[in-house]
C-alpha cells in the first residue's frame, strides 16, 4: 500500500465529522437561547396575550419593506377587556382546540400544515369577514357549524368538528393573538379587512 | 437446510430474523400510505367525497403518519439486518428486541384505529394524551410518544450493546451515535405550549433534524453497507465516504434548520443563516451520487443483487433531486416568501421522501429477500426479472408525475394567490379554482394510480423473486 494522503484518509474525515457536528450543534444551541428570549409571549416580536384587547393592524413598514403587525387602540374581543391571565387562559383554550380538532391537517398556521384550506396566520384580518362589527360573531358561528355556510366556488367545505361555543370563542381569541406575531412580512402583500368603519 | 430459492428463517441470523418482521410491517404501512394518499388526492377533485366520514384531514394525517412509521420501521429493520455481520456477534438482548417489535406494532395499530374511528376530541389536554396531538407529522398522542421513546431506547440498547461487545466498525460507530441524536431530538416534540411560535420552533427540531440530518446520516450508513454487500466495495472506501458525508450533512443540515425559521416569529438573522446553510444542503447529496455511481463503475456494474443495486442508485439520484434540487429551488427566503405553504412544498415533500428514503428501504427489502431464500442468484437473466424492472419504472415514473403535477399547482399558487392576490382567502380560492391548479391535481391523481400499480407489482415481486432460481448468488466479494 502507498502512504495515505491526508485528504483521502478515513481518520481525517472522522475527526472532521465530529468537530463539524459538535461545532454546528453548539452554534444552534446558542441561537436557540437567543431566539427563545425573542419569541416568548410578551416580547416585541411575539406580543402578550392581552393584545387581544386591542385592534390589530398589518401595515407596511418603510424601513423593513414588509408589512408588520401593529397593536392599535383598545378594542376588546367580544366587547370584554381581559386581564393578562384571563387572556392567556382563553388563547390557551383556543390553541388546545386547534390541536384537538387537527386544524393543521387541512390549514396552515404561520404557513405550516396542510394545503387543503387557507392559511390562518391572518385569519383575523381577512376581508372574507366583511366588516369589523360582524367579524367576531361570524367567526364563532362559522367555526361551530361551517357545513351550511358560504365557502367558495369549488364545493370544498369545512366539516362540523363538534366545536362548542366556548371553544369557538377561544379559537377566535387564538387567531386574533396569532395575527399579532411579527412574521418578517409573511404573508406578503396581504390586503387586510377594512377596520376603519 | 432447505433447497435454494425457498423462504427459510434458518438462512438468516438472529438480527435478520427480527429485521424481516420489521420489513413486513413497513411494506404493509407503505401500502396504507398510498391508499390514504389516493383518498386525500381524490378529495381535491371531488370535494364531497367522504365528507364528514373520512375528511381530508384524517386521510392526510394517516397518509403522512403511515409514511413516517413505515420508513422508521424500515430503518430499524435495516439496522438489525446489518448488526450481526458488522459486529461479528449475535445481537445482545435480542429477546427484548423481539418483544418490543410486537409492542411497537400493536401500538401503531391502536393509534391508527383511534385516528380513523375517534378522529378528534374536545379542546382539552386529555385529547392530546389519548387521541391526537394535532401537530403535523407528530400527531401521535402523548401515550404513544412515550411508547415510541421506550421502544427506541430498547433498539438503541440492542445496537450499542452489540457493537460494544463485538467490534466497532465505522458503520457501527456512526449508526450508534446517530441513534442517540435520533432519540434526543424526538423529546423536543413532546410538550404542549400556548405560544405557537415556540411550539413551531421545537416542532421543527423534530421534523427537520430528523428528516434533513439524522435520517440522512442513517441512509448514509445503509448506503455504505449496501454497496459493500451488493457490489463488494471495499470497507475503507465506503467508510471514508461515510465520514465525509456525515461532515457535510451535519455541517449543512444542523444550521440549515434555519430555513424553517423565516416566518414563524423568530428573529430576522435566521433569514441569512437559514438561507446560507440550506443552500449548502445539496452538497452532501451530490457527494452521495458521485460515491454510488463511481463505485458501480469501478465494479463494472457487476452486482450480486441487481434490483437492490438499481434501487441504491435510484436513492442516490432521488435524494439529490428530491431533497437537494427541489429543496434548493424554494429554500432562499426571497422565493420562500411566496412558496411557503403552497403545493410547492408538497411537490418537494413527495419527491424527497420517496427519493431519499423509500428507495433505500426498498433496496434493503431486496437484500433481505435474497438472503431469506438462501442467498439466491439475483443478478442478470433473473427468472421473472420483468417484475422488478416494471415495478421500478411504475413507482419512479408515478412519483415524478405526481411531483410535476404538484409543482405546476405550486407555481400557479405562488403567482396568483401570493404575488397577485395578496394571500387573502379570496386569493387562495382563486388560485385553487384556476385550471392550471385543477389540471395539476388531476395529473397527480393519474400518476398516483400509476404509483399504486407499481407498489402492487413490487409486493408481488418481493414475494416471488428468486423462487424458481437454482443458481447461488453471484460472488462479488473478491477484488476491490
Amino acid at each position: 500500500m502507498t502512504t495515505e494522503i491526508w485528504w483521502a484518509s478515513g481518520i481525517f474525515w472522522r475527526k472532521t465529522a465530529i468537530w463539524v457536528t459538535a461545532g454546528s450543534f453548539v452554534v444552534l444551541v446558542f441561537l436557540t437561547f437567543d431566539s427563545m428570549s425573542q419569541i416568548t409571549a410578551g416580547t416585541k416580536r411575539v406580543p402578550a396575550y392581552s393584545a387581544i384587547n386591542h385592534r390589530i393592524e398589518y401595515r407596511f413598514d418603510e424601513a423593513r419593506h414588509v408589512q408588520v403587525p401593529v397593536i392599535g387602540a383598545e378594542e376588546p374581543l367580544f366587547g370584554r377587556k381581559l386581564t393578562e391571565q384571563e387572556a392567556e387562559a382563553l388563547v390557551d383554550k383556543g390553541k388546545l382546540t386547534v390541536q384537538a380538532k387537527n386544524c393543521m391537517s387541512c390549514h396552515t398556521l404561520l404557513g405550516n400544515g396542510a394545503y387543503y384550506a387557507p392559511d390562518l396566520t391572518k385569519a383575523w384580518l381577512d376581508p372574507f369577514w366583511g366588516s369589523r362589527e360582524m367579524r367576531e360573531e361570524l367567526m364563532v358561528e362559522f367555526i361551530k357549524d361551517p357545513s351550511d355556510k358560504l365557502h367558495n366556488g369549488l364545493g370544498r367545505r369545512m366539516p362540523r368538528l363538534g366545536i362548542t361555543d366556548e371553544e369557538a370563542r377561544a379559537v377566535v381569541a387564538f387567531l386574533k393573538w396569532m395575527s399579532t406575531i411579527d412574521t418578517n412580512g409573511f404573508p406578503y402583500n396581504f390586503k387586510p379587512l377594512d377596520q376603519e368603519n | 437446510m432447505t433447497a435454494l430459492g425457498t423462504i427459510d428463517g434458518t438462512n438468516l441470523n438472529g438480527g435478520q430474523k427480527l429485521a424481516v418482521k420489521y420489513f413486513c410491517v413497513a411494506a404493509i404501512l407503505f401500502g396504507a400510505q398510498i391508499a390514504f394518499g389516493l383518498l386525500a388526492g381524490l378529495q381535491y377533485l371531488i370535494p364531497d367525497f367522504l365528507y364528514e366520514v373520512l375528511d381530508f384531514s384524517i386521510n392526510r394525517m394517516v397518509h403522512i403518519n403511515a409514511m413516517v412509521v413505515w420508513m422508521l420501521f424500515g430503518f430499524i429493520g435495516s439496522a438489525y439486518w446489518l448488526m450481526e455481520e458488522e459486529s461479528g456477534i449475535p445481537v445482545v438482548g435480542l429477546k427484548l428486541g423481539n418483544l418490543v417489535f410486537w409492542i411497537f406494532t400493536a401500538a401503531v395499530a391502536v393509534v391508527v384505529a383511534v385516528y380513523l374511528l375517534v378522529q378528534i376530541g374536545p379542546g382539552e389536554h386529555s385529547t392530546l394524551w389519548l387521541i391526537t396531538e394535532g401537530r403535523e407529522y407528530i400527531e401521535a398522542p402523548r401515550w404513544a410518544d412515550i411508547g415510541i421513546v421506550v421502544c427506541l431506547l430498547v433498539f438503541f440498547f440492542n445496537a450499542a450493546a452489540t457493537f460494544n461487545k463485538g467490534k466497532w466498525t465505522g458503520i457501527g460507530g456512526v449508526l450508534v451515535l446517530d441513534l442517540i441524536a435520533l432519540f434526543g431530538i424526538y423529546l423536543a416534540g413532546m410538550f404542549y405550549t400556548t405560544n405557537i411560535s415556540v411550539d413551531q420552533y421545537w416542532w421543527w427540531w423534530v421534523i427537520h433534524l430528523w428528516v434533513e440530518a439524522t435520517w440522512e446520516v442513517l441512509v448514509g450508513v445503509l448506503m455504505a453497507y449496501g454497496l459493500m454487500t451488493v457490489l463488494g466495495a471495499r470497507r475503507k472506501i465506503v467508510e471514508t465516504w461515510l465520514y465525509i458525508e456525515v461532515a457535510l450533512m451535519f455541517g449543512s443540515g444542523i444550521l440549515g434548520l434555519g430555513h424553517h425559521y423565516f416566518w414563524i416569529g423568530t428573529p430576522e438573522y435566521w433569514l441569512s443563516i437559514g438561507g446560507f446553510f440550506s443552500a449548502l444542503e445539496p452538497v452532501p447529496l451530490v457527494a452521495m451520487v458521485v460515491h454510488a455511481v463511481f463505485d458501480s463503475g469501478v465494479h463494472k456494474m457487476r452486482s450480486s443483487n441487481h434490483p437492490a443495486m438499481a434501487w441504491l442508485i435510484a436513492h442516490a439520484f432521488g435524494n439529490f433531486f428530491g431533497a437537494g434540487v427541489w429543496g434548493f429551488m424554494h429554500t432562499l427566503p426571497q422565493i420562500n416568501l411566496y412558496t411557503h405553504g403552497t403545493q410547492w412544498s408538497a411537490s418537494h415533500g413527495h419527491l424527497a421522501f420517496f427519493g431519499a428514503y423509500a428507495t433505500i428501504n426498498i433496496a434493503f427489502f431486496y437484500i433481505a429477500m435474497q438472503k431469506w431464500r438462501g442467498n439466491v442468484w439475483m443478478s442478470g437473466d433473473l427468472v421473472g426479472g420483468w417484475k422488478w424492472k416494471w415495478s421500478m419504472v411504475l413507482l419512479n415514473l408515478g412519483m415524478v408525475g405526481m411531483t410535476m403535477g404538484l409543482l405546476v399547482a405550486g407555481y400557479e399558487q405562488s403567482q396568483i394567490e401570493r404575488a397577485i392576490e395578496g394571500s387573502t382567502w379570496a386569493g387562495y380560492f382563486a388560485a385553487q379554482a384556476h385550471p392550471w391548479f385543477q389540471q395539476g391535481m388531476f395529473w397527480r391523481m393519474i400518476f398516483g394510480g400509476m404509483f399504486a400499480a407499481g407498489y402492487v407489482l413490487l409486493v408481488l415481486d418481493l414475494l416471488t423473486i428468486g423462487r424458481h432460481e437454482t443458481r447461488p448468488a453471484q460472488n462479488v466479494s473478491a477484488g476491490g
